[in-house]
């Protein structure tokens, strides 16, 4: 009996013999949003039809998915942290950076509002507000690319939110969506992409509280892995990638994703 | 809020629409986990039964160990597989990271010294009946363990179960080195997780359910083999 389970088990391992990565195949190291909107649905079985390339997508926040890039661990790197990708490039990893897409921040809110910044434009004035009156603020507070924004913020409003860590100001250290349930849990304002928000499922009474201000565009950006540093890289597949998301089609493919009838990204590669 | 009731009436929608990406990732979860299953028997029923006959220095150390192991944070056993399997790794050249081979590696690891420990103390118990008896018979060490073995095997499948309840209810370890990339290395864990940081609380709790009554099938099955083998066994 014994024996008999575990050549069975033997034989269930054998026969479901491991699945190694693919040759046609790439690792996306990708930020959360893009992949929880939906986004990736809707363009990956385009570009896929059109190449035959499988493209997977291994979605981290922004700073773990430049980790894993900065590993080896992927083809191409589709995040939204300019100078943390900038850096990227600069220190070799990646062979250039595009623009490829853009949308914005938005601070959402409870409907009673108790910082009282429902309709504010300025995104500085609005965070000192919330400080000022020790309103509950839910911080990603896990080093990705919406993270690093709400900080340079935080420092360009002057405000030192980790004074009130733990009081005031909440870091889930956790993603997107965790933190939005996180934040609408206790009632606290919550930074966001407007993807994430608008494609969000769990969003209870909770409103666009702060929104159009410059400061809160927010800029994606894509790297093929540079293959002077990684040998592993699948280098023709991944610049098959980056170069159909940057072409006038892979444009178009962003920029027909809507969810409720709302664009989430607007797609803006350098043309040429 | 979300009402069970919503989620329940969804799980069973999932099941009996039978949507081809939920057979996936309960195929993959399945295989992912009784795989890792098997494998952790392989090593852990040996290491069981040797440490349950063997008497040597420093022998309470080694079970404070493989208790202790038994507590394992899978997202530690994740972080660890991963630093080996990465393409920067030692193990990196196999190419095996973000793969369903990666994940069965990391639920091994994870559920290895849970079926050591829990059968070494069965076959403990069990050797202290018959150690005399296999004094008299001048067995040797491998025909003892092997007799321990096969007379325990009943309580050992409840081993067999524990770890892969453990295996196939956590996340920590395979979202790390699986990636939870859609028809890849997507389980019903990473799915839940996945859906519920999308908000839809309501499907993730569904798919939970899904989990639970595959749990539940699993268990059946095994105390089913038990009750009719144990049967045979003694008519």
């Amino acid at each position: 009996m014994f024996r008999k389970i575990l050549g069975a088990a033997a034989i269930a391992v054998a026969a479901n013999s491991p699945v190694f990565a693919e040759d046609g195949a790439i690792i996306v190291q990708s930020t959360t949003s893009t992949a929880n909107s939906g986004l990736y649905d809707h363009i990956l079985p385009i570009f896929e039809g059109k190449t035959g390339i499988k493209a997977n997508v291994v979605a981290v926040g922004t700073g773990q998915a430049i980790r894993n890039a900065q590993n080896c661990d992927g083809d191409v790197l589709l995040v939204h942290a300019k100078p943390a990708e900038e850096k990227f490039v600069a220190d070799g990893y990646g062979t250039g950076r595009t623009d490829l897409m853009y949308n914005d921040f938005i601070i959402v809110g409870p409907a009673e509002d108790p910082a009282g910044v429902t309709g504010m434009t300025d995104a500085q004035a609005a965070l000192k507000k919330i400080a000022g009156e020790g309103a509950l603020f839910a911080s990603r507070g896990d080093d990705s690319g919406t993270h690093k924004k709400e900080v340079s913020l935080w420092k360009d409003a002057g405000v030192d939110p980790d004074a009130g860590s733990g009081q005031w100001y909440r870091e889930t250290g956790s993603g997107m969506g965790a933190t939005l349930n996180a934040g609408i849990g206790m009632g606290a304002y919550v930074m966001t992409d407007r993807a994430t928000w608008i494609s969000f499922a769990n969003k209870q009474d909770y409103e666009i509280a702060v929104e159009g201000d410059e400061d809160l565009f927010n800029q994606y950006g894509v790297i093929p892995v540079n293959p002077d540093k990684c040998p592993s890289v699948n280098v023709e597949a991944a610049n098959a990638f980056s170069g159909w998301l940057l072409s006038p089609e892979g444009q178009a493919a962003i920029a027909e994703y809507k969810v409720d009838g709302q664009q989430l990204f607007f797609p803006n590669a350098p043309s040429n | 809020m979300h009402s069970i009731g919503e989620s329940i009436a969804l799980a069973f929608q999932l099941v009996l629409t039978g949507s081809a990406d939920l057979i996936e990732i309960v195929g993959l979860s399945l295989q992912v986990s009784l795989s890792a299953t098997g494998f952790a028997l392989l090593i852990g029923l040996p290491l069981g039964a040797l440490v349950a006959i063997s008497r040597f220095p420093g022998r309470n150390v080694v079970l404070a160990v493989m208790n202790a192991l038994m507590g394992l944070p899978p997202v530690v056993v994740g972080l660890l597989v991963y630093l080996q399997l990465s393409r920067s790794g030692p193990l990196g050249f196999l190419g095996l990271l973000y793969t369903p081979t990666a994940m069965i590696i990391a639920q091994t690891i994870l559920i290895a010294p849970i079926v050591a420990a829990l059968s070494r103390q069965i076959l403990e118990d069990l050797h202290c009946e018959y150690a005399e008896q296999f004094r008299s018979l001048c067995l040797n060490p491998w025909q003892s363990m092997e007799a321990l073995l096969w007379d325990a095997r009943f309580s050992l499948l409840t081993v067999a179960l524990a770890g892969f309840g453990r295996a196939v209810a956590e996340v920590g370890a395979v979202i790390i080195v699986g990636g939870n990339i859609d028809h890849l290395t997507r389980v019903m864990t990473t799915s839940i997780a996945l859906e519920t940081s999308k908000g839809d609380l309501a499907l993730a709790l569904a798919i939970g359910m899904v989990l639970l009554t595959i749990a539940l099938t699993v268990n059946a099955a095994v105390q089913m083999m038990r009750t009719t083998a144990a049967r045979q066994a003694y008519v």
